[in-house]
């Protein structure tokens, strides 16, 4: 089992700038080609600072952390057995390029259903911006199996 | 951007359906510098067949992307103000993926909308299921 101290840890916060070249390059992998994630103008026109990150680009800001399997080392499970459950923005601000983004995060919950066979990991990251703006929220759950018993009583 | 008369949504409604072509080897190489996420399971195959998988296979997050893409399709993403998802199957390297949605509830006191969200393979099964609250204000 995970040890539920772990429950409140708080890791060190983060920061990142939101690059040109980086969002372009999301924008191509997810083909997305909306001029509002490409054109500075057009984003300025609609009342954005510069190009506008796309919805669910929150998520790579995340791996900007200097360390992104600082959770799975601290509550001490092998990578092979973690899966990604859950993944819930709520959004404050738009996030554009340019911005300087400063993520904090947490361990808000750990818990387990089927008798431990799996455990649940919640994570809670907030971000904001050099404007010091809320920008969002992102509630993650990793999925932890655990290993299938080797021996059981009465096995051959 | 064609956005939507959001006023005349109503519980029920069904919006068109965004088509992904077949998921690549090429765009997952391109999610993998895009995101930041380098995991080898999802460009690497001998990787990938070494940790018993059959082959490569998508980001549960490159799903979520394409989710976001139908959304901000319709709605200007200021509006958006959450977006969740919960990963229920595996994509794998030339699925077909298409993002479905409908609108389930609107409150007209809190002026909201929220849709309801999948992504669905060729075999017609559940990849991805979403939720987005939109603003109607």
């Amino acid at each position: 089992m995970i040890d539920r101290k772990h429950v409140g840890h708080i890791f060190p916060a983060f920061l990142s700038t939101i690059e040109a070249g980086r969002i372009r390059l999301f924008c191509k992998a997810i083909g997305e080609t909306a001029a509002i994630h490409h054109d500075a103008e057009v984003a300025r026109k609609a009342g954005y600072r510069n190009i506008l990150a796309p919805i669910a680009f929150p998520t790579t800001i995340a791996m900007d952390n200097p360390n992104p399997r600082c959770i799975i080392e601290l509550v001490d499970v092998d990578i092979g057995r973690v899966l990604h459950g859950e993944e819930r923005y709520e959004y404050f601000n738009a996030i554009c390029v340019g911005d300087q983004i400063m993520t904090e995060l947490k361990i808000t919950d750990i818990y387990d259903k089927k008798g431990g066979a799996l455990e649940f990991v919640v994570v809670a990251l907030s971000m904001c911006n050099q404007l010091n703006e809320r920008v969002c929220d992102i509630r993650r759950s990793l999925v932890v199996r655990r290993p299938q018993p080797r021996n059981t009583v009465g096995a051959a | 951007m064609s956005t939507l008369n959001l006023e005349t949504l109503k519980t029920g409604d069904a919006l068109a359906d965004l088509t992904l072509p077949p998921i690549t080897r090429y765009q997952l190489a391109l999610y993998c510098g895009g995101s930041g996420d380098h995991n080898p399971i999802h460009v690497d195959s001998d990787f990938a067949k070494s940790a018993g998988m059959k082959d490569v296979f998508a980001h549960g997050m490159l799903s979520m992307c394409f989710m976001g893409r139908l959304i901000t399709r319709i709605v200007p993403q200021s509006r958006v103000k959450s977006f969740g998802v919960r990963f229920v199957a595996i994509t794998w390297v030339g699925d077909e993926i298409t993002v479905k949605a409908h609108v389930c509830a609107v409150d007209q006191e809190a002026k909201t909308l929220t849709l309801e969200l999948s992504c669905v393979n060729q075999k017609s099964e559940t990849t991805l299921q979403g939720q987005a609250v939109i603003s109607l204000s």
